[in-house]
């Protein structure tokens, strides 16, 4: 038993958690005061952000910061880690909610807000939260349900026949994700007598004679790689994520597929790196499959939420070449990458919300006339798009630099192909979205110029995006410390186990 | 006794991905629901099945006085219980409100969000 009280600092580890919950819980009790519905969930966010920022800031500087529930010693007590890596995700990804709780105040109408769309906003994150910060691998399957089934919520509101068609192929495939993920961990216990995250990768090393080490691995990156919506288990991708309000669309694009990614940096990186040596083949071709196709099938879309959904698991491919490669400078560039994305692709779903609003649909065959309408629309366009095609002066640059540098490094000159070749053809389709959606003259009615309140929210998340891409060396930096956390463990190992272990 | 449950795991997973393979909803989400319990059993079976002792430590001692059956896989299997059993809830009334709304239960034609006739991009300027 632990019998000092907690020091009061050490409860950021769980605040973002505990925030989420309890304000999807009172929004769920105030569901008939639409009016205060988006201010509290806003509100709540922008605690959570603060909240988080305060625990990147102590975590970088001091090193992870362990939580274990109920003063069970770990490996008893479910531990809540928070490391470089986790922290930063739940920072990014936090802020992203909080700019889509701003956008969804003129995207969410009335219906929306009566069918909770906060409360499964709020729950979400707890979800979301929770899966970057918890240390054990049995609570993080707990925190992937949470997320999950706040996401089904969020997926059928409004509850159109493509809605409903999309979410019956999302929620099956995912749930066989997640059961497969259960199957590993089964396995994990089985062998390991253990759930507690350091303290598998500490027994790790003794058990690879005696364990099937390697299964559960495999295991892993099936369940983790089906959430991150890697080539061949990624076609609950494309038929759900154009389906749901935009909003929705943005927060799934931007957060949900890193979820994964994270899952598999944690499990495979930190835990099991031996194993993702030996699959890292495996790993490299998925990779390379799921970039190149992903972008191939983003040319062939009409309709630009589609083609925002195909984008996001070309990502997701270019996330896995670092997990590839392996090496630490490999493992910053997806953690960069992971944050560009979240970034960039809230940013795409967003503005493809603004479109619409201007040009009266989402179809590249009847937009047109945008420039003229808008001009400022078209500013925030081109720059997102530029972001999108990692092209300066966007956030998508210096990860690619560095996962194309990294793979070469390691002799790996298809990977680096595919990732150049990737960003070609994504520059491609936006060039010709851009094309035909703003610059081509409109052939029937007038284009509307955009709103503010579609427009404010996608500048406040070019922000981060342009000092991503304008002043990358803090940002450069704590990607390096997370990756130092996933490739080498003792930091965090000795965090949760201050005494040695046992 | 592991034996014997993991030739009954096995049979469960074999029903339960042979009815997700099928075309018809109704099959898929039986089939999830034996394959979650193929997983609860596969949970179950990890913990060791016994029932001689009982996993308490006598006073006076550190460790257990005999063999025990592990009980964390069982608490392991509540939670994971009540997930997958809220889950095939609302997958059941999803499939049921998908049957009404595109009237078919085969899912090579639940087409509404991805539909056959799906034109491409203008190929011009």
């Amino acid at each position: 038993m632990l019998l000092e009280p907690v020091s009061s600092g050490d409860w950021l580890a769980i605040a973002p958690v505990v925030v989420a919950i309890a304000l999807g819980a009172l929004l769920l009790m105030f569901r008939h005061y639409l009016r205060w519905q988006a201010l509290i969930a806003s509100g709540g966010l922008l605690v959570m952000v603060a909240s988080n920022a305060a625990l990147l800031h102590r975590v970088v500087a001091e090193g992870p910061l362990v939580m274990t529930m109920g003063r069970w010693l770990p490996p008893f007590g479910i531990s809540f880690v928070a490391d470089t890596l986790g922290a930063s995700f739940a920072l990014a990804a936090t802020f992203v909610a909080f700019v889509c709780a701003a956008f969804s105040v003129v995207d969410i109408d009335t219906t929306g807000r009566r069918y909770g769309f906060y409360p499964f906003l709020m729950l979400m994150m707890a979800g979301v939260n929770g899966a970057f910060l918890t240390g054990d691998i049995f609570n993080l399957y707990v925190w992937f349900e949470v997320f999950l089934i706040a996401s089904f919520g969020l997926l059928i509101l409004g509850s159109e026949r493509a809605q409903i068609d999309g979410a019956a192929k999302y929620a099956v495939l995912n749930l066989l994700a997640t059961a497969f993920f259960l199957i590993a961990t089964a396995l994990l216990y089985g062998s390991f007598g253990t759930l507690n995250m350091a303290d598998i990768a500490m027994k790790a090393g003794g058990l690879r004679g005696s364990a099937p080490v390697t299964t559960i691995a495999a295991l892993y990156l099936f369940a983790f790689g089906m959430k991150a919506a890697a080539f061949p288990v990624n076609f609950w991708l494309p038929a759900s994520y154009h389906t749901p309000r935009l909003v929705t669309a943005a927060l799934f694009g931007g957060l949900l597929t890193k979820i994964g990614v994270y899952a598999l940096l944690r499990s495979l990186g930190m835990i099991f790196p031996l194993e993702r040596a030996q699959l890292s083949g495996v790993i490299e071709w998925v990779a390379i499959a799921t970039m190149l196709l992903g972008a191939m099938g983003a040319l062939a879309q009409n309709d630009i939420r589609r083609t925002a959904g195909f984008l996001v698991i070309s990502g997701v491919g270019v996330m896995l070449a670092g997990l590839a490669i392996g090496d630490t400078v490999a493992i910053a560039g997806t953690v960069l990458y992971a944050i560009h994305s979240m970034l960039a692709m809230a940013a795409l779903y967003l503005l493809a919300g603004a479109i619409c609003q201007a040009g009266g649909s989402f179809l590249l065959s009847d937009l047109g006339g945008l420039y003229r309408a808008s001009p400022l629309l078209t500013a925030v366009a081109f720059v997102v798009f530029l972001t999108v095609a990692s092209l300066p002066p966007g956030s998508g640059l210096w990860p690619k630099v560095i996962l194309v540098g990294a793979s070469i490094e390691a002799g790996r000159a298809w990977l680096s192909f595919a990732i150049l070749f990737t960003g070609l053809l994504t520059t491609i389709t936006l060039g010709r979205v851009f094309i035909l959606a703003f610059w081509r003259n409109r052939d029937h009615g007038e284009a509307a110029p955009a709103t503010a309140g579609h427009l404010a929210p996608l500048v406040v998340l070019l922000v981060p995006i342009l000092l991503l891409g304008l002043a990358p060396e803090e940002f450069i930096r704590i990607a390096d410390g997370a990756a130092l956390g996933v490739t080498d463990s003792a930091a965090y190992i000795r965090a949760v186990f201050p005494a040695g272990g046992q | 006794m592991e034996a014997a449950f993991s030739v009954l795991v096995a049979l469960f997973f074999g029903v339960g991905i042979y009815l997700i393979l099928s075309r018809h909803v109704i099959r898929i989400v039986l089939g999830i629901a034996i394959f979650g319990n193929a997983v609860n059993l596969l949970i179950f079976t990890s913990g060791r099945i016994t029932r001689d002792g009982v996993p308490i430590i006598p006073a006076g001692s550190d460790l257990l006085a005999g063999p025990a059956a592990n009980p964390l896989p069982q608490a392991l299997i509540l939670t994971a219980i009540v997930i997958s059993f809220s889950f095939f809830a609302f997958v059941l009334v999803l499939a049921y409100r998908a049957y009404q709304e595109i009237g078919v239960d085969d899912t090579m034609d639940m087409r509404i969000s991805e539909p056959r006739d799906d034109q491409l991009p203008p190929m011009g300027y």
